[in-house]
């Protein structure tokens, strides 16, 4: 693998969990529990789909093969994508939702905070202007993850039953293959291995403020990065790419 | 028009040597384009009629959400994808802000989503017809969207002053809407031929309710001339429908698209398109609860209010016990 192949693949990691993480919050729109929370899922989403439109628009541009992030989104089969597996995960209850997503922020504001200072000054100026959402992100899925876990006896049962139930997905983010140390070796990005232990110290306190017990480290599903999905992603992009796909060539 | 024939309880307009002081004093005030602010003195006919307008409204704001959410994850660019949901969640904002105006007249947002919930509470025809192309997504940008635009700008002026000053929030996202709804549009018409079927099937499946939207004709309505009074209600039904159908049929025409009207036609002595006539049995069928998707637009509605029930509940428990953590630390 070329130095440019690592760099559009990893690329297309940080867009591809931009991207299905944004279509995932998008299915709640109209249908949360309250109009503040469509209004709240919706500005996280759209600030996603910005991310996606970024990164994958770089990932094409370092590919040279004229593919844009539409082409990139719209037009790659399952097996292309990306993404980690924790991001295709159901939306499942409220719980499920924002346990899904305090893992995912946790993580992603250290890696982004880790990419402000990539080599990569393309990758760094991305980065810094995600890392402002994401700050707020994060600061929003923890306190629902407090609120629902020191709130009633039903929000605690379930915000417990959502916080075991998708942490065997978390493992992944923190696994490095020969893209994440090609990328480490030139500067571009940060040991991702060194991210665990802060991610880990936030769980901990966040848990123990919201009265939630941290499952214990166990198996670790994988395999997103590399393009080995679940069964949901395939209706993710059913559901994403019908109109590219049933209309090709057109434009919208 | 998302309020359509909203009652007033009045029988006749009462001449001001029937009114009381307080009405008479009321009434000087709104013909000399006074704002009437929430804890000044009405009569509660007036109180009455804007909570049953405003949460028709914000209903509608809620409601709408879904025939357009419909598309969201099916949006077919990037771009499109964040134009519609930046659309969708700004419906669910000017839903909120029509409940807190219609909260300062002494009404709970929870009380008006149980009307709603219920099947009590209205809200406009228009949303209960399906989106079943991407074409309709431009369509109700276009057209319905346009209608409100229509309904909401004079309103804008209306008496009531935490109304007026929604609707002026609202107006300037709207125009947005239409904006974009149109440009979808424009896509389209000049698209493939399947894109261009596309557009017309929409234009034909959306302009007669988008007709409907302004409601039948209220030139004989006491309920609409006692709402013009009061300046809750700025022009006639029949005005704006032809005033929505004079600006946008030259619209249609710059898309290369056909109105699916036989009767329509330019009018150079009135000025205006002469149009053929509503099919209102269909109009108060759907009203009635029997348009294409009114049961599941209710029960969506009531499902996502329920199921987020112990959402809001744990909200509060934890906000509780926050401040009670706080008052002992205080102590």
């Amino acid at each position: 693998m070329t130095g440019q192949e690592a760099l559009f693949e990893y690329l297309l990691r940080l867009g591809d969990n931009a991207l299905i993480l944004g279509h995932r919050l998008s299915e709640w729109c109209g249908h949360s529990p309250a109009l503040e929370e469509d209004l709240a899922l919706s500005n996280v989403a759209l600030d996603l789909i910005g991310q996606t439109q970024l990164w994958l628009n770089l990932a094409g541009e370092i590919e040279g093969k004229g593919r844009d992030a539409d082409k990139l989104a719209y037009l790659r089969d399952a097996r292309d994508f990306r993404n980690l597996l924790l991001v295709e995960q159901p939306n499942g209850d409220f719980a499920a939702t924002m346990a899904r997503q305090f893992y995912f922020d946790a993580w992603h504001y250290l890696l982004l905070r880790e990419l402000t200072g990539s080599k990569d000054a393309r990758i760094a100026e991305i980065a810094a202007k995600g890392l402002k959402e994401v700050t707020y992100h994060l600061e929003r899925s923890q306190e629902w993850v407090l609120r629902l876990g020191d709130g009633t006896e039903e929000s605690h049962r379930r915000m417990q039953a959502a916080i075991d139930d998708l942490w065997m997905y978390t493992g992944e983010m923190f696994e490095s293959d020969e893209v994440d140390q090609a990328m480490m070796r030139e500067s571009v990005g940060p040991d991702l291995a060194a991210l665990h232990e802060p991610w880990l110290g936030l769980m901990r306190t966040t848990a123990e403020d919201a009265t939630l017990t941290l499952p214990q480290p166990g198996w670790a599903q994988r395999g997103g990065k590399r393009g080995m999905h679940s069964e949901h992603l395939g209706y993710i992009l059913a559901d994403l790419q019908f109109l590219q796909r049933a209309y090709p060539n057109a434009t919208w | 028009m998302y309020a359509q024939m909203v009652k007033t309880g009045v029988d006749h307009i009462q001449s001001k040597e029937e009114m009381s002081p307080e009405e008479r004093a009321f009434q000087d005030r709104v013909d000399q384009d006074i704002k009437i602010e929430p804890k000044e003195w009405m009569p509660e006919a007036y109180r009455k009629t804007l909570i049953r307008q405003i949460s028709q409204h914000a209903h509608s704001e809620i409601i709408g959400m879904q025939p357009e959410g419909n598309w969201i994850t099916r949006a077919p660019t990037l771009e499109r994808k964040a134009i519609l949901l930046a659309k969708v969640q700004d419906e669910a904002g000017h839903g909120l802000y029509l409940y807190c105006a219609a909260e300062t007249l002494g009404v709970s947002r929870d009380e008006l989503m149980e009307q709603l919930n219920s099947g009590k509470a209205k809200y406009s025809s228009i949303f209960n017809y399906p989106t079943i192309t991407w074409a309709d997504i431009g369509a109700i940008g276009w057209l319905v969207d346009g209608a409100a635009i229509m309904n909401q700008v004079p309103l804008q002026r209306c008496s009531y002053g935490p109304y007026s000053r929604a609707m002026i929030r609202i107006c300037k996202e709207e125009s947005f809407h239409q904006r974009q709804g149109y440009d979808a549009m424009t896509k389209l018409a000049r698209g493939t031929p399947e894109q261009k079927a596309m557009a017309q099937d929409a234009l034909n499946r959306w302009w007669w309710p988008s007709l409907m939207m302004f409601g039948p004709s209220d030139a004989e309505s006491v309920h609409s001339a006692q709402s013009m009074r009061w300046k809750i209600k700025i022009n006639s039904n029949d005005e704006l429908r032809q005033k929505f159908v004079d600006q946008t049929v030259p619209q249609a025409e710059y898309l290369g698209l056909t109105v699916p009207d036989p009767d329509l036609k330019w009018n150079a002595e009135r000025g205006h398109y002469d149009f053929g006539e509503v099919n209102w049995d269909e109009f108060y069928q759907v009203i009635a609860g029997n348009g294409p998707c009114n049961r599941d637009r209710l029960r969506t509605r009531v499902k996502a209010y329920e199921e987020g029930r112990w959402v809001r509940d744990a909200a509060d428990a934890y906000a509780a016990k926050k401040a009670a953590r706080a008052k002992a630390k205080a102590a």
